[in-house]
Formats: structure tokens, C-alpha cells, sequence
């Protein structure tokens, strides 16, 4: 499967980002091929309006299956749901720390948005 | 003749000017308050409410007993107001502009349209004066469409003095479009500089006559004088930093009323705005 990072930078040492929507940049990492890849998100960063639902469009299109993020507004959970890619919520300090605890089962599903829209 | 009252900057005196250069027009006139989060005109006008007018704007309803999630809905929308990914369609009414594309391209004729309020328009008579005035409901953000709702109330062959809002964002752009003249009112500080050179750029690129109005003359620096000069820009009033302009202003009073030796400077703004900026 695909599972999909925010972060402000390119390599799975890079800081997770807390915001979706208005992230610079996803890694993607599909645990079959055990393969990174890095998704940009400026067109998002730079859109007047919608960027989480620009956003969360960016993700289905990438085939991922999983996002794990800081917080995810409710416009982005809406899309990212009703396509069926799950969210997680996480604290973590770096994208490999973040993968670790979605390996170790340690993240919780969310049930809904966790922040209003444009919280950040 | 109709002239746009705008600013870069929030507070620099835009309702003042617009509202006085009404009041020396002495003929009818419309004054139409585009500043629709936060119309204040009528505070100093008063006069009596003669129509409201709810405003809305169509968005899309989903059939999705028709719908066979093609897609092509959300790929034409650029606002994300409604999106589709092998799904059927979901839609985000309070971001959607109202401009019926989602229904044009859907080859199945599954969208169909409903009415959402984004608030309403209020005509007021006042003494010659006819304030027309676009009150954006709390918790909508879609400025624009309202905006075009009072200026749909002008008026052909009567005057209009357009108090448009802050900034050089859509709802500015669609309270200035088509006016014949722009006023920017700025004051002479840095920050008052700053938008200033933000809302000549946005004039100039709508390719419309403009001239500046410098309020509280007395603060700040030169460089606003400064940048006209550089720029060719017409400073069609100054208006000096004086206590008693605040204090009428703060208990919603009239300048030239209150402070005749006012009358003048806007009259000569009237005279210089209807000549198009030259000096009269």
C-alpha cells in the first residue's frame, strides 16, 4: 500500500509537516516496492482558496491508501473519506519517526476532521 | 459619471471622502457602499430604508441517480467548490462562484441548480442622496458576486460615487471595474505608501483614469507627495491632520456640515474628479 506524508522537506528524515493542505511537499511510500517518492504540493501552497480539497486531490490521484499528518481540516477529511484514503493524525517529529508508528500500529484512525478550516 | 473611492490600505478615509463628495454634488446622487463586510455610509447619511433585497447565488445540486462519475465537473471547476474522483461528485457550496460551468459540461445533464443566500441590498434615500448598500451575511466569504449586486443598482445619467473595499483583492476589483474615474485615498506614512503603490498598480492594470486624495496631511513623511510626482499622478486633495475631522467623524458626523471651511477642498475634489483630474 501507499502511504502519504506531509513535509517541508525531501527525504524521510525531513520534519512532518502538521499542516495538509498548504504542505510544501508529500513523501509517498509504497511498502511493497519499499520505494520513496516526493510529491510536490506548491500549486496547493499557492491557491487562493481549497487547498486542502486540492490537496487531498493531489493524494487520491498518487493511488495512496493511508495520509499521516499533523492535523487535516474538514473539506480535505471530507474528499480524502469519501475516496477511501484513511488519516491519520500524528505528533511525530520526522517523516521516518511518523512511519515508525504507523508500522508499529501505534496511530489511530480518524473519525473526522481534527481542526477547523484555515486553523494554521 | 461614475467614480471608484478605494485604498490599499484599510482606514485611510475612503468613507469620508466618498460620503462628503456626495454631499457637495447638489444634484442626485447614488452612493453605492461596495465595502459589503462592513458598509458604514449610512451611519453618516441616515435616511430611510425604502427596499431589501436578498442576494443569492446558484450553486450546483447533484443528481446522482444520473451521475456516472466522469469527472469532468470537478476538472472544470478551478475554485474546488465541487470535486470528483471516481466518485459521485461532492460539492462545497460556500466556495462555488455561481457560474453555472459545472452544469454546461456535464455531459449527463446530472447537476441541476439551487438558490444559497450570501446576503442582501438595501437602498436608503437620504436628502438627494441614495445610498445603496450590500450587506455580506456573517460566515460568507464570497465578496465579489455581492458586489456586482449593488452596482447593478446604478442608475443611468445619475452620478455615482462607488465607496469600494480595502485592499486590491476581487471584491476591490469588482467595485472598481468600469468606473470612469478611481480616487485613491492614502495617507503619508510608509505603510500608507506601501498600498498605495499596490493599488496604482491594480488601477493601472484595469486601465482607468486615477488620481490620489493624501488624508492627514501632517503625519508621516513626504514620500507619498514623492511618489506621485515620480508616477504622474494627479493629488487631487490634501486633507490636513486635524483633531476636529476625528472627533466629527467618531459621532458620525458630516465634515463639510460640521466644519464649513471644509466645503471647498470638496467641492474642488468634485470640480477636479468631473474634469477627469486635471487641475480645475
Amino acid at each position: 500500500m501507499k502511504i502519504a506524508f506531509t513535509t517541508s522537506g525531501e527525504s524521510p528524515e525531513a520534519p512532518l509537516d502538521e499542516r495538509f493542505g498548504r504542505a510544501p511537499r508529500f513523501i509517498v511510500h509504497d511498502t511493497d516496492a519499499n520505494t520513496f517518492e516526493t510529491i510536490d504540493n506548491r500549486r496547493s501552497v499557492e491557491a487562493a482558496q481549497g487547498a486542502g480539497i486540492q490537496a487531498a486531490q493531489t493524494i487520491v490521484r498518487a493511488g495512496v491508501q493511508a495520509l499521516v499528518t499533523g492535523h487535516c481540516g474538514p473539506k480535505a477529511f471530507r474528499v480524502l473519506t469519501e475516496a477511501g484514503v484513511a488519516v491519520y493524525n500524528c505528533g511525530a517529529a520526522t517523516v521516518s519517526e511518523a512511519l515508525e508508528r504507523f508500522r508499529a500500529g501505534t496511530l489511530e484512525k480518524a473519525s473526522s476532521a481534527d481542526v477547523d478550516g484555515h486553523w494554521a | 459619471m461614475i467614480l471608484a473611492v478605494a485604498s490599499g490600505k484599510g482606514g485611510t478615509g475612503k468613507t469620508t471622502v466618498a460620503v462628503n463628495l456626495a454631499r457637495v454634488m447638489g444634484t442626485p446622487v447614488r452612493l453605492l457602499d461596495c465595502d459589503v463586510e462592513e458598509p458604514n455610509a449610512h451611519l453618516f447619511l441616515g435616511g430611510e430604508t425604502r427596499s431589501r433585497d436578498i442576494v443569492s447565488l446558484p450553486v450546483p445540486v447533484v443528481d446522482e441517480s444520473l451521475c456516472d462519475a466522469c469527472g469532468e465537473c470537478g476538472r472544470f471547476c478551478e475554485f474546488h467548490a465541487i470535486v470528483s474522483l471516481a466518485t459521485k461528485p461532492l460539492v462545497f457550496a460556500e466556495l462555488c462562484h455561481g457560474c453555472g460551468g459545472c452544469l454546461r459540461v456535464c455531459p449527463r445533464g446530472a447537476i441541476a441548480e439551487r438558490e444559497r443566500r450570501i446576503g442582501v441590498v438595501e437602498t436608503i434615500e437620504s436628502n438627494g442622496i441614495t445610498v445603496i448598500r450590500g450587506l455580506l451575511d456573517v460566515g460568507v466569504a464570497m465578496a465579489p458576486p455581492l458586489v456586482r449586486a449593488v452596482k447593478a443598482r446604478l442608475a443611468p445619467g445619475v452620478p455615482a460615487i462607488v465607496d469600494a473595499p480595502p485592499g486590491t483583492s476581487c471584491p476591490v476589483i469588482a467595485a472598481v471595474r468600469g468606473a470612469d474615474f478611481v480616487a485613491l485615498v492614502t495617507e503619508p506614512t510608509p505603510f500608507g505608501l506601501n498600498d498605495l503603490a499596490l493599488a496604482v498598480d491594480m488601477v493601472r492594470e484595469l486601465d482607468l483614469p486615477l488620481g490620489v486624495v493624501i488624508n492627514r496631511i501632517g503625519v508621516g513623511d513626504e514620500r507619498v507627495h514623492a511618489f506621485c510626482r515620480e508616477k504622474g499622478i494627479p493629488i487631487l486633495l490634501e486633507i490636513p491632520d486635524d483633531r476636529r475631522i476625528a472627533e466629527v467623524y467618531s459621532r458620525g458626523g458630516i465634515v463639510v456640515d460640521a466644519l464649513p471651511e471644509y466645503r471647498a477642498h470638496f467641492e474642488r475634489l468634485r470640480d477636479r474628479v468631473e474634469g477627469g483630474g486635471r487641475p480645475s
